[in-house]
């Protein structure tokens, strides 16, 4: 048998946990052992993971800190929810409704990243991030103000109030300004989820270890000496950044199939929520695209499993995520860890027996 | 070797604040009144003797009836979400000493969705695992549509005290306590036009709340058919609500006769201020959101003078029954109660009085209770603190008819 290779072996890894969690999730559910809270958090699951492992690769890969990445789940989940409002009586076949809905998010959220990126990525560090922040409020605020109703003359478009749109008696208001959409069709599921999971870490894998990847791990690394060996610099992040921009849309698309209602709030579509994500990110370790997954994970999970704290559950929250900071980032937390890690003593014992 | 032991000292730390945390609350109340303490004590013998009933399995006095309710009570929006929750507990501790519903004890249970959908949601399935029969839920209008859409999945039955927003009940099995904003921007309009008060109206209203756009929208409607003109209609958002010159000034400059406010009282403190700073006096008109207005910190209550505002409740109406929900709402928690705790203790009786109405049992399923409550609901009339002889229809709109109050020296005046 061929020998794999250890990047190989990490992936399948990956891959293999995400499949094992989806086939005990369904064990549980098909034999009735799954709390009515944990059926509902799992579509939500599914949305912060493919957030997490989107924004590792402008993070973790392409070494830029963005603080908009909440922008495009916005753009995304608000063009697929408009499109699944539209079309809810003439699909009528769910998951179709859903596929095309989420290429349209998708597409919608990969062009806001491009036309985004070429102006933004001029700018390197705090500028970008800054810079970045700004953008994510401009989508978020946008959204709020767009009024959209379709009758039987088409789409009609203000930005003023529902009744400026001057529509028809049949007419139906789509995006009400502030009040978002409601009654988008709860199309997506935990399967759905899960294979958005899987196409996500297969194509941020991929794209790392390819040709592609590694120019952009140059840029990341040096800068200067990626552009002397004639790496198209602007060409790859604009790449790295779009297709990250793109991954979020498809986040928000899962995420707005899976509530009757979509507002655009700080708290899910503005910086709080872009933090969240960079939390998810740090906290798993930048570049590491399996531990943003389990970050995600974990940190969407603790607050609900601390219900039973009433009100002390946020600070508890708070505290558990400075203590695994402490623990996964400080020097001599590392240092300590390498001691007294299974792995090394067993090496340890290795190299005494050599 | 330093740092495992600090970060297990921290976890320690952690938990003795998560022990302290949970005996708090009783300590203060202790510490308050002896009474309201005793009565809490009282509850929770109550509570827990029903726990016991249902863990041996005898249901001697009927069993108990489950109800969740659902609100915010962390974040930005908390003050609704405690008014609502204490005000249910009250309720339901007054109900459970007078015997119950149908014999059955009601235990209620308190979510906290941090005003947001998902939460809200979150909120619900961990309530239905603790077995929730009814939903008293959620405060909130977005994360109630949200809710709404589940528990209609699960044919639940669903009161919401507060949930104003048209497609917050939009499923038959949910309910309302409180007036739908586009009731109150009808109601407004035409009181206004009938009692001839105004012509020439501007409007400030929050583009970023649901509550305030609803009740703008259909007011603007409204007004057209009352013959009443809008000169002026000036939005801000929730990230933009502490300096409203520029509106002012826009009111001012139209001539505007009346100003009407379709916000929460925090923002129109302000507003009042601020034209009171560049001398423009004209009448201010409000909805039930501006309820609390008198009680704002800092705030001269001598501006609040001659503003109208259409309410459900005002906790220093001198009828019976306000009386002694306000009396005892001060006694257990130290504030008076707004108009969302009067929503919510409305919520519960009415729970109670479909419930018998229906004659439901604690061992009937959450679907068939819904299904006897839904026709339940529409049969029964409550005199309420939020109204009297309020009725409902099957599209879930309850029926009863604002009450206008003015402002005078410094208290509310049945108008």
């Amino acid at each position: 048998m061929k020998k794999l290779s250890k990047n190989t072996k990490s992936n399948l890894i990956t891959y293999g946990i995400v499949i094992l969690a989806y086939i005990f999730c369904e064990i549980f559910m098909r034999t009735g052992h799954m709390s009515s809270l944990m059926k509902g958090i799992l579509v939500p699951l599914c949305v912060y993971v493919i957030l997490a492992v989107s924004l590792n690769l402008t993070v973790g890969i392409l070494g830029e800190l963005s603080l908009g990445h909440a922008g495009f789940m916005c753009v995304g989940a608000f063009a697929g929810a408009v499109f699944s409002k539209c079309t809810a009586e003439i699909i009528s076949v769910p998951t179709v409704r859903f596929i095309i809905a989420l290429l349209i998010g998708v597409a919608c959220a990969g062009i806001c990243g491009v036309l985004i990126g070429i102006p933004v990525l001029r700018l390197r560090g705090d500028y970008l991030a800054i810079v970045t922040l700004a953008f994510g409020e401009i989508i978020k605020n946008l959204v709020n103000v767009v009024y959209l109703g379709l009758d039987s003359n088409g789409f009609h478009f203000s930005m003023k109030d529902a009744m400026s749109l001057g529509m028809e008696p049949d007419g139906v208001v789509i995006i009400k300004g502030a009040q978002g959409i409601t009654g988008t069709p709860t199309d997506s599921n935990f399967t759905i989820g899960i294979i958005l999971v899987l196409l996500t870490l297969f194509i941020v894998i991929n794209l790392v270890h390819s040709r592609t990847g590694r120019a952009i791990m140059a840029i990341r690394d040096n800068r200067i000496a990626a552009e002397s060996i004639g790496i198209n610099i602007t060409k790859y992040k604009i790449l790295a950044f779009s297709v990250s921009a793109a991954l979020s849309g498809a986040a928000g698309v899962l995420y707005a199939h899976n509530l009757s209602t979509l507002t655009a709030l700080p708290k899910n579509f503005g910086y709080n929520m872009s933090i969240m994500i960079l939390v998810f990110v740090v906290l798993g370790g930048i570049g590491s695209i399996r531990g943003s997954m389990i970050a995600a994970v974990v940190l969407t999970l603790l607050p609900e499993l601390l219900r039973s704290l009433n009100e002390y559950r946020m600070l508890i929250y708070a505290v558990v995520l400075i203590a695994t900071m402490i623990f996964t980032w400080s020097p001599k937390a590392i240092s300590l860890r390498e001691r007294y890690s299974p792995a090394k003593l067993f090496h340890k014992e290795e190299k005494e027996v050599q | 070797m330093k740092k495992l032991l600090s970060l297990a000292m921290a976890t320690i730390l952690a938990f003795s604040v998560a022990a302290c945390g949970s005996k708090a609350p009783a300590d203060t109340e202790e510490t308050t009144t002896g009474e309201a303490a005793e009565t809490t004590e009282g509850a929770e013998t109550d509570s827990e003797g029903a726990e016991d009933t249902e863990g041996t399995g005898t249901a001697a006095e009927g069993g108990v009836l489950k109800i969740g309710g659902i609100g915010p009570i962390t974040g930005g929006a908390a003050v609704y979400g405690m008014a609502v929750m204490n005000a249910a507990n009250l309720a339901v501790d007054e109900i459970n000493a007078a015997g119950g519903i149908n014999g059955m004890q009601v235990e209620f249970q308190f979510e906290d969705d941090e005003h947001d959908a998902e939460k809200s949601v979150n909120a619900y399935n961990t309530l239905k695992d603790w077995g929730m029969q009814v939903l008293m839920g959620t405060v909130t209008s977005t994360p109630c549509t949200a809710v709404v859409a589940k528990s209609a999945e699960d044919n639940m039955f669903h009161l919401t005290p507060s949930g104003s927003a048209v497609e917050s009940i939009a499923q038959p099995n949910a309910f309302r306590v409180c007036f739908s904003d586009p009731n109150q921007g009808a109601a407004s309009a035409q009181y206004i036009g009938e009692n001839g008060i105004a012509t020439k109206v501007a409007v400030i209203y929050d583009s970023s709340d649901v509550y305030s756009t609803g009740i703008y929208e259909k007011f603007s409607a409204e007004a057209a058919n009352q013959g009443i003109e809008i000169v002026a209609a000036e939005a801000f958002t929730a990230d933009s609500k502490t300096d409203f010159s520029v509106q002012l000034q826009k009111a001012k400059e139209a001539a505007a006769e009346l100003v009407f406010l379709p916000i929460y009282y925090t923002e129109a403190s302000i507003i009042l201020t601020q034209a009171n700073g560049m001398g423009f006096e004209p009448i201010f008109f409000g909805c039930d959101g501006l309820d609390g207005i008198l009680a704002v910190d800092n705030f001269d209550t001598a501006l609040a003078e001659g503003v109208m505002l259409l309410t459900p409740f005002a906790a220093d109406a001198d009828d019976e029954a306000t009386k002694s929900f306000v009396t005892a709402y001060q006694e257990a928690y130290g504030e008076i109660p707004n108009q969302f705790a009067a929503d919510a203790y409305d919520a519960i009786y009415i729970i109670k009085a479909a419930a018998e109405q229906a004659g439901v049992t604690a061992d009937m399923s959450v679907s068939d209770m819904c299904e006897a409550m839904k026709v339940a609901m529409t049969q029964i009339t409550v005199d309420g603190l939020t109204g009297t002889g309020i009725t409902w229809s099957e599209d879930g709109e309850p029926s009863k008819s604002p009450k206008a109050v003015v402002i005078t020296d410094g208290a509310y005046a049945a108008q």
